[in-house]
């Protein structure tokens, strides 16, 4: 290479860097330009719908009842695209305590609201109601060649998944002396999963609580996939799920003490598959209701209910419900003014 | 072409000293430093992201509870920090690979740099060296829905679990292969043929003058490449995720789920913990643990090159 080439290379790679750094001072002001006129997009947008409302939403709460709102934001979202729905997922307590706070306008919970909570809501002037959006149901799943489980009592459940059977509770036969001496093989949820913390809470009593020598998974498949190829597989799941694999998997029946009981969409939406099933709550807030858009949101989540709790994978309300949860609605309307 | 003949014939008579200033070489210098200072940036960048929450982790959980007990939970009720379940995963993981991969490896680095032909090499190199180009989340899923079926069908009697530490690191192997068969040929390679024919001098064969002369001579290299493929098997994350589980369970059969360092990181950091937990402190704890030990690997590994380093010529 002669000098005179050099030189020219040296030229060039000093353009290429100008003109890389003009590139990259260009890519970041590029997204200045589109965020404006994003902003100014709302006037024109949703002129299709017959109500276009635009804002947003906050709603905390429950990572149980997350996804359904999830769900029902999502649906939502295609005909209102101009609101924003904030879905957060601190946990019915945590949420319940942002929401008497004032600072969020739907609170999801995995259950009802408790006296305190109220008291404080009271405290800082926020009305509420309370409307059961879906119903939960855990279903305790166990092989087609499994012949001997199929009505567990909760103390066996608890028998099995409590901490202190770690490394203790290995087959059937530590269960209960009448089952065969198969090796146990538990799946079941990972320990972000709203599942686990219900399945934790009623089973061994404290949420969280769980023998950790299980498969855990956040992949429900995963848990089909084990629990059908062991023969002294156990796991669980939401129903829906257990309902899409009831070719691969029998569900167990569950004894609370008032004798055993299966899971099916009837028994959860009337409770007596106890206490695996609860139902499902959302809880808006009077002030916030005034706001269309929040309305609309509400509105809509109640006329399509049934169909957001099947996206979810939730158990949907029956008719009796679905007409309660409008008319709580409306009454909550009426409350706000 | 006519341009570059008169720069030539004007070159010859020019003196050696700098005409002028060179600009572009000083720009090309700056940017080529920050080119490498992005990396040492990054390294330190990390230390420091995982210095403090490891330290206010320590401050919770002493390091006593954390390095002498077996059981592994800190995401339940009551949580446990016991870390040698995954400690030992990884361990049995990257173990099983290294089983895998160093014969393999070593085996194609010895074919390629002392049997194969010029012509076969220029065509299997390439093909090794793609193999190192399969993302890993294509092993893991081979392992999972193709390595454990078949092996529980050859050998029932393993009682494999549907994910087990063995396939995982049987693929985690398998990617580590070019990583010793390419780093490992190009230091056999490097072995000066004088000691190749001085060997063949004195009577010896092609088998001895391969094993005797030129893997002791190139050893700092093989070790390298051997070091560096642990490295990178302690920390292999997605084959793990996939093929092995991630049930923190104190054993030391192959046959069982286990989780390893880098998968309790990757499904503890994409769950929803709160930040500033003790949960999410523990994430940048075993994190730091696992940089401590391929720091540790690679400082290892810089000694023995240092140690075994046999200069030619």
């Amino acid at each position: 290479m002669t000098s005179g080439q050099r030189r020219l290379l040296g030229v060039a790679t000093a353009a290429l860097v100008v003109s890389l750094s003009a590139a990259a001072c260009g890519g970041d002001a590029k997204p200045d330009a589109g965020s404006t006129s994003s902003a100014s997009a709302p006037a024109e947008a949703g002129s299709s719908a017959p109500a276009a409302a635009s804002g947003e939403i906050k709603v905390d709460g429950s990572s149980t009842v997350g996804p359904l709102t999830q769900a029902a934001a999502e649906i939502f979202g295609e005909e209102q695209p101009n609101v924003k729905i904030a879905v957060g997922t601190s946990g019915t307590g945590g949420g319940f305590e942002k929401f008497c706070a004032g600072e969020t306008d739907i609170s999801n919970a995995s259950r009802a609201i408790k006296d305190e909570e109220k008291a404080a809501c009271e405290a800082k002037g926020i009305k509420f109601t309370e409307l059961t959006v879906a119903t939960d149901a855990l279903t305790v799943v166990v092989p087609k060649e499994n012949t001997w489980a199929t009505c567990l009592t909760t103390d066996q459940l608890k028998k099995m998944w409590e901490p202190a059977a770690e490394g203790k509770v290995m087959s059937w036969k530590d269960v209960d002396a009448k089952f065969p001496d198969e090796p146990l093989k538990l799946y079941g949820p990972g320990t972000d999963s709203g599942t686990f913390d219900y399945f934790t809470d009623e089973i061994n009593g404290e949420e969280g609580a769980s023998r950790k020598d299980y498969s855990p998974s956040e992949n429900d498949n995963d848990i089909v996939t084990g629990v059908s190829g062991a023969k002294g597989g156990l796991g669980y799941f939401g129903f829906t799920y257990f309902e899409e694999n009831a070719d691969k998997l029998n569900a167990v029946q569950i004894d609370s003490g008032k004798g055993c009981v299966a899971p099916s969409v009837e028994t959860a939406q009337n409770g007596t598959y106890a206490p695996l099933a609860r139902p499902l709550f959302v809880y808006p807030s009077a002030a916030a209701t005034k706001r269309p858009e929040v309305a609309a949101f509400l509105d809509f989540y109640a006329k399509n209910i049934n169909v957001i709790a099947k996206d979810a994978k939730f158990i949907p309300l029956n008719t009796e419900q679905e007409t309660k949860l409008k008319s709580d609605l409306e009454a909550l309307k009426g409350l706000a003014g | 072409m006519a341009a570059q003949h008169r720069a030539t014939a004007t070159g010859t008579g020019r003196s050696l000293a700098r005409s002028r200033p060179r600009y572009g070489e000083a720009a090309i210098k700056v940017v080529l430093m920050l080119a490498a200072l992005v990396s040492v940036a990054t390294t330190l960048a990390i230390v420091a992201a995982l210095a403090e929450p490891t330290i206010e982790f320590f401050a919770t959980v002493s390091i006593a509870e954390f390095f002498g007990s077996t059981t592994w939970g800190p995401l339940f009720n009551p949580p446990s920090f016991g870390v040698w379940p995954i400690i030992v995963g990884t361990l049995e993981v990257t173990v099983i690979a290294m089983i895998v991969a160093v014969p393999l490896g070593l085996a194609s680095a010895i074919y390629l740099s002392e049997y194969a032909t010029p012509r076969v090499r220029k065509i299997f190199k390439p093909v090794l060296e793609v193999l190192a180009g399969v993302p890993t989340v294509v092993f893991g899923f081979f392992a999972l829905v193709f390595v454990t079926p078949l092996l529980q069908q050859i050998f029932p009697f393993l009682n494999l679990e549907p994910r087990n530490a063995l396939s995982a690191g049987l693929l985690v192997g398998i990617m580590i292969i070019p990583i010793i068969a390419s780093m490992a040929e190009d230091s056999m390679a490097a072995v000066p043929n004088g000691l190749r024919e001085g060997s063949y001098a004195l009577g010896a064969s092609k088998m001895l003058t391969s094993v005797r002369v030129v893997v002791p001579a190139a050893f700092s290299g093989i070790v390298a490449a051997v070091i560096l493929a642990f490295s990178r098997a302690a920390g292999e994350t997605m084959i793990v995720v996939l093929a092995a589980g991630a049930k923190p369970v104190f054993t030391v059969n192959p046959a069982n789920e286990m989780a390893t360092m880098a998968s309790f990181i990757a499904s503890a950091g994409s769950g929803d913990l709160p930040v500033g937990s003790i949960g999410y402190k523990t994430i940048f704890a075993v994190g730091a643990l696992l940089f401590i030990l391929t720091f540790a690997m690679n400082w290892i590994s810089a000694r023995l090159v240092q140690k075994y380093r046999e200069v030619y010529d």
